[in-house]
């Protein structure tokens, strides 16, 4: 948004950027005594009037160009880095993204007080100029930073994502040649792909004769579940471990059925101490060559 | 009974993720209904299979969730549409294990059985759209 002609709006921003470079130390020290800063840099007060020069710098910069509501322009760049490694650590302590963007804006008033105090020699029409170009400016720092943040959380979405894809398929040794995984969330293609390959490593590992997949935490069992399971099963007894299928709850062994499944090949117990007593069972019948003592 | 939401709820079907946000939706939705966990788990099963076949064979679509209201009272209704390659012959194709991409073929099939009322239209020029609706049979019984 620009009030009068182009001319006016160019002399405005070049104004924003004289106040700034003038008063850079005043805005420095200003700005080092907010919480944005401070709660950021807490070994010393240097270290924050150092990070608020270098913002004001680039500020000054995009006030410069002309450029105060395009986000593209190149004086951003420093910012955004600056502002997101501050931001991120505001975040981790607990704001949220609007009170984040609140010490954001909360920047622009050490500027505006200053530019009051300038009218006298500005003239009341530039100064009127400058300060639609300085709301301007710091509104574009805003959205800046927002986008810094959106940008950070996205990667730790993909971060957690993947995270949870090796965290949650852990293999249990439970007893002497036996091992179970508790599989918790949907069992998808990728997952799947881990569990297998987890369970089969655990079974050379611990020479496993038996192993206790439960599905007590997966919330849908639908054909392709059906499928990674079997698979999984047939690669555990090429391995030389018989597979058990335990935590099948009574609406999924219904809707299993209806669906049309056949788990008939596999072993199947409703609960994981069912599927336990029946591994134990079959190692002291002696229908599996057992090493230890039972 | 009100109707709890007069929209429906739309959603892409366009990758893997997707078919997560299906689930959970529709879960969602029957829990509010008042589905018992029996029914609740063969519709969002259903649906489950439904919608990988939008992303699988039609290459990708929508999910459509809308609570109905009918003779049996009210209902749960959920539409997959995409405008894929169609399915040329709609008889084979929900028979038990017919599929032509190495799966095990109970996804039509199945999904059929799970629910109350399946509709399957597919135009052999392309576009396919399955709508399936399960009944709040427990409410049913409570009421009459
Ligand atoms: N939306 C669709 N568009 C085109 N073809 C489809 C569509 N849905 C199903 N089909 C066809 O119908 C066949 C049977 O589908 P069905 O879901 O029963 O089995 P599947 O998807 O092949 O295997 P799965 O048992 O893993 O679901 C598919 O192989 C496919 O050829
Ligand atoms: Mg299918």
């Amino acid at each position: 948004m620009t009030y009068g002609p182009p001319d006016s709006a160019a002399a405005g921003a070049e104004a924003v950027a004289g106040l700034l470079r003038r008063r850079r130390e005043q805005i420095a020290q200003r700005w080092a005594d907010l919480p944005l800063f401070q709660a950021v840099f807490t070994v010393t007060r240097e270290e924050a009037v150092e990070a608020c020069h270098s913002v004001i710098d680039s500020l000054a910069a995009v006030a410069e160009s002309g450029r105060v509501e395009d986000l593209e322009a190149p004086g951003f760049d420093p910012i955004q880095r600056q502002l997101a490694a501050m931001t991120a650590s505001r975040a981790r302590a607990g704001l949220s993204t609007s009170q984040v963007d609140q010490e954001v804006s909360a920047l622009r008033d050490a500027a505006w007080d200053l530019l009051d105090a300038e009218t006298v020699e500005l003239g009341v029409e530039d100064t009127c100029e400058a300060r639609t170009r300085l709301v301007a400016l710091f509104g574009t720092l805003r959205v800046v930073v927002i986008e810094a943040m959106l940008q950070e959380n996205q990667e730790i979405i993909l971060r957690q994502r993947q995270q949870l894809l090796e965290m949650a398929t852990p293999v249990i040794k439970l007893w002497d040649r036996l091992v179970a995984v508790p599989l918790i969330g949907m069992l998808d293609s990728a997952r799947s792909q881990v569990v297998m390959e987890n369970l089969l490593e655990a079974i050379v590992e611990h020479k496993a004769t038996i192993a206790i997949l439960d599905i007590t935490g997966v919330p849908t069992v639908d054909s392709l579940v059906a499928q990674h399971l079997m698979k999984t099963v047939a690669s555990a007894r090429l391995m030389g471990a018989e597979c058990v299928i335990s935590g099948i709850r009574p609406a999924i062994a219904q809707t299993i059925v209806q669906l049309g499944l056949d788990l008939s090949s596999v072993t199947t117990r409703a609960t994981l101490a069912d599927a336990l007593q029946w591994a134990l069972g079959r190692d002291q019948r002696g229908e599996l060559p057992a090493r230890g003592h039972l | 009974m009100s109707q709890t939401s007069a929209e429906p709820i739309r959603l892409p079907i366009r990758k893997d993720t997707d078919l997560t946000a299906v689930r959970q939706h529709v879960r969602a939705l029957a829990q509010r209904v008042g589905f018992g966990l029996v029914q609740q788990t063969k519709l969002v099963t259903a649906a489950s299979e439904l919608a990988r076949n939008t992303l699988l064979h039609g290459g990708g679509g929508m999910a459509q969730i809308s609570l109905v209201h009918g003779e049996r009272g009210q209902g749960l209704s959920v539409s997959f549409v995409d405008s894929g390659p169609g399915i040329p012959d709609v008889g084979l194709a929900l028979s038990d294990g017919y599929s032509t991409a190495g799966g095990l073929g109970m996804g039509l099939s199945g999904s059929r059985r799970l629910v109350h009322d399946f509709d399957l239209k597919s135009d052999p020029e392309g576009g396919t759209e399955v709508t399936i609706t399960c009944w709040n049979d427990s409410l049913r019984r409570g009421f009459r």
